[in-house]
């Protein structure tokens, strides 16, 4: 594949992320194989001042990758090499454009994996988890990205080189590891991640539980928590997505069931037989109206294939649907989930929902269909009042696939004046010509001051 | 929701800190932070400001075991949250030093000290989900939130840890909160320290509830917490000596109050890669948090252990004693330094909030 593409035909495969509703064409799309070729591509921007839009592998789900009209758009794709795996040290020394599974792939000769394993794990590079903060299933008991990396090498605006992190578990001076990560490529361009991974457990074990209520699920979910342990993964389906996702992947899904949950132990053999118990004995308090146990790895594998498979299953159901990202409190579960239903029947969209229940995080599959331009403004609007609702309930408006230009307006919501202005402050520390993703993760109140009454401003083909 | 049965707490005194921090602008002069005090002495550049007091700023506000989070003010001391804990079962997986029951949650915030099992339990960055602080233009913001997960803004709670309060007075703090293990049990092995480094990674690559690593005398230290049958068998097959009244020892570590950090001369602390074998020569050795973390006495040029810092992938820094007047952190490059200003002075542009204590120029 050629380096620059600029002809628009061409230019079409990278005209949004997995975000479809957002969607524009550059200038032009650069897809550099050395660092050094970034680096020019970031001088030139600079010294034109011609907006820079990071790419990774264009999963994301909040148009944080949308291109600049007037901008380039860099993606990181090529640079996809496993530079270093440190066994003794356990840590991988890797390439932005690696996909988050390789890595995994890659250590798990030497019985050590990445942690974090969001469901797009396949395609998502590593340089895109950074920038997202991206959890996974697994981030209840291992964390998100920002818990399992130790050092970045990153170019600023002006192409300057700058490695940041150490190998040790600090650094002096202040933590610029952490606003990096999740900084949806507002502060710089990530040209290498050195990854922690963790020794591959002994033993791992699902334990699958139907409710006749949503609510019923919602409590068993409290009740682990509350028996002192803490799942590798603990995941809720509702009717809609576990019928799908039953439809799609025939994983052996009660489809009577109000909701599902999927609970993973791990860790040695001995503990895991326990917790398994343990969890099993919970949730038969709790009312399930069924409990499977997985009984080898491929049921394991198996009961998980539907979940990973979930929003590609709602995909068959409907036309277009839009995932929507809010956290919120456990003990809101099911109080949220109730209005969710509410919202759903007052906006004549049908709702699915999958999602991280261990975490709070809630995401809703509003179904719509996209040709029907009054059912994508009632689909937004229905996304806009969940976030809305987590905001009220003490949750935040999105838990992992970031703000992009879809959360902008909510930003608001969640944000004071005062608070906003002091993230745009810290753009401008990084960033003083705005000229790295413009428009995306932080409403700029000092340049539009109508970001407050200002509806979303994009194409929808 | 329901309310747990917390003494209301009548001691909020943001509105003085907000005072004394417009009068501090309004004069040019600037302010030094103190919580409980327990660390005005180390980690720091010396500071001779007027003093900010904090540490009247206590209570806890907010905690619901079942959601995994509490949420104080930042001059609670941190005993009283662990006493909190304890009711539930719950503990700061980042096992922080309480020193004499002085610390506070902001102070510990600020400095980003955590203790022996922080390989494993993470830090209290790693924990930290939510701050409400004072900025230097005397505003008060909040970020971050009580949910595990949040990404909506940049990550300035995370940002506050280890910036020693130059960018913000924390008011106060929510954390993440684990169960307690069911048990922990030490093992202890006779070993050099290059045999001790080479040990406890290995061990470290295995699956097991490893939450301490810590080499001091020809002695390794390999503490295990977890389940109880997940802890025996771990026992079982790595052998080794079962130590008695083990608690003792890994709270004098955490509180560092071992006889090898009575010497009061400078106390320098590397932050290394775990892995990385000792080099250089600097005297008596503490190797703990897995080796990525070795303490060392002594006058020593800061270049030589700088330069054996940098070979094993770190840095190195002046805990305590010395001059601290000088730098006490490894130097950072000219870009990296002017990023830090910048940074800085988004956040406080008069320069008011404790400047210099983490760089003479910042
Ligand atoms: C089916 C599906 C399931 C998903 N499941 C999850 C999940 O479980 N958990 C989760 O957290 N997310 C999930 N996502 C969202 C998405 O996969 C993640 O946000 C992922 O991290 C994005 O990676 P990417 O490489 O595709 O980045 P992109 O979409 O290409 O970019 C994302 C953002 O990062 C910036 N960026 C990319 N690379 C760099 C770089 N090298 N330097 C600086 N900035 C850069 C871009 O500008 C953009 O703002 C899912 C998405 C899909 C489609």
């Amino acid at each position: 594949m050629d380096c620059i593409i600029a002809e628009a035909e061409s230019q079409r495969p990278f005209e949004c992320d997995a975000l479809t509703l957002y969607s524009d064409l550059p200038l032009l799309v650069v897809l550099p194989e050395t660092v050094e070729q970034v680096q020019s591509v970031l001088r030139i921007c600079h010294q034109l001042s011609v907006p820079v839009v990071a790419r990774g592998a264009g999963t994301g789900l909040s148009a944080g990758a949308m291109p600049h009209p007037e901008g380039i758009l860099l993606c990181l794709s090529k640079l996809d090499r496993i530079l270093d795996i440190d066994v003794l040290a356990r840590t991988a020394r890797v390439q932005p454009g690696v996909s988050n599974l390789r890595i995994s792939e890659a250590a798990a000769h030497h019985r050590l994996y990445y942690a974090p394993d969001p469901s797009s794990q396949i395609a998502c590079t590593i340089g895109g988890n950074v920038s997202e903060n991206s959890g996974g299933v697994h981030c209840l008991k291992y964390g998100l990205t920002v818990h399992n990396i130790l050092s970045l090498d990153v170019l600023t605006v002006a192409g300057e080189k700058l490695t940041i992190g150490s190998m040790g578990l600090d650094s002096p001076g202040y933590d610029l590891m952490a606003l990096l990560t999740g900084s949806e490529g507002l502060l710089g361009i990530i040209t290498e991640v050195t990854v922690r991974l963790l020794p591959l457990p002994e033993r791992a074990q699902v334990i699958m539980a139907g409710f006749d209520s949503v609510s019923k699920a919602g409590d068993a979910v409290g009740a682990i928590i509350a028996a002192g342990i803490i799942p590798a993964g603990l995941e809720m389906m509702d009717r809609l997505a576990v019928q799908a996702a039953e439809d799609f992947a025939q994983a052996g899904y009660p489809k009577e069931a109000a909701a599902i949950l999927l609970c993973e132990v791990d860790g040695t053999a001995e503990e895991v037989a326990q917790h398994t118990q343990e969890i099993a004995s919970l949730f038969e308090q709790h009312a399930a109206t069924s409990v499977t146990i997985s009984r080898d790895e491929a049921q394991r594998a198996l009961l998980w294939k539907g979940r990973k498979a979930a929003f590609p299953a709602i995909g068959r159901l409907s036309p277009d649907y839009y995932c929507m990202d809010g956290t919120i409190p456990r003990s809101q579960l099911s109080f949220v989930l109730s209005e969710i239903y509410r919202l759903s029947e007052q906006y004549a969209l049908p709702v699915a929902n999958v999602f991280h229940a261990g975490d709070g995080n809630l995401h809703p599959l509003i179904m719509f269909n996209a040709s029907d331009t009054t059912a994508i403004h009632r689909a937004e609007e229905f996304g806009a009042k969940i976030l809305e609702l987590s905001v009220s309930v003490g949750g935040c408006i999105t838990g992992e696939h970031g703000v992009g230009v879809e959360k902008l307006c909510q930003m608001t919501s969640q944000f004071s004046t005062e608070e906003l202005l002091q993230l745009e402050d810290i753009k401008y520390a990084f960033d003083p010509a705005l000229n790295l993703n413009p428009g995306k993760g932080i409403p700029i109140l000092k340049r539009c001051q109508e970001y407050r009454a200002l509806p979303a401003r994009h194409q929808h083909d | 929701m329901t309310e747990r049965p917390y003494p209301p707490c009548s001691d909020d005194r943001s509105e003085h800190i907000i005072n004394a921090l417009q009068q501090a602008r309004e004069s040019s002069t600037p302010v030094y932070i103190k919580g409980g005090g327990s660390k005005q002495h180390l980690i720091g550049r010396s500071c001779n400001y007027t003093v900010l007091d904090v540490g009247g700023h206590r209570g806890i506000i907010d905690y619901q075991p079942e959601e995994l989070v509490i949420t104080a003010r930042a001059g609670t001391p941190l005993v009283d949250i662990i006493v909190a804990l304890e009711d539930e079962g719950q503990i700061l997986s980042f096992e922080p030093p309480v020193f004499n029951g002085a610390a506070t949650l902001g102070g510990t915030l600020a400095c980003n000290l955590s203790g022996p099992a922080r390989p494993w339990g993470g830090s209290i960055r790693d924990m930290v989900l939510g701050v409400k602080l004072i900025n230097g233009k005397c505003e008060q913001l909040n970020f971050g939130g009580k949910v595990i997960k949040n990404v909506a803004g940049y990550d300035v709670p995370r940002l506050q840890a280890g910036a020693l309060g130059t960018l913000g007075v924390l008011c106060e703090v929510s954390l993440k909160v684990l169960p307690r293990p069911d048990k922990t049990l030490t093992l202890c092995y006779d070993m050099s320290a290059q045999e001790a480094v080479q040990h406890m990674n290995q061990q470290a690559g295995q699956p097991k509830p490893l939450s301490g690593a810590f080499w001091l005398n020809g002695q390794l230290h390999m503490r295990l917490s977890g389940t109880t049958s997940a802890v025996n068998s771990t026992v079982t097959q790595w052998g080794g000596e079962i130590m008695a009244n083990d608690e003792a020892l890994w709270r004098q570590l955490r509180e560092m109050t071992l006889p090898f950090f009575d010497d009061a001369g400078a106390l320098w602390r590397f932050s290394l890669q775990s892995s990385a074998k000792v080099r250089i020569d600097f005297g008596t050795t503490l190797i703990d948090w897995c080796g990525a973390q070795r303490w060392v006495h002594g006058d020593h040029s800061g270049e030589a252990l700088q330069q054996a810092a940098v070979e094993a992938g770190g840095h190195v820094s002046l805990f305590r004693s010395g001059d601290r007047n000088a730098e006490v952190r490894s130097p950072l490059n000219s870009v990296e330094q002017h990023l830090q200003q910048r940074l800085k002075k988004a956040f406080d542009p008069d320069g008011i909030l404790n400047p210099g204590r983490l760089y003479s120029w910042l």
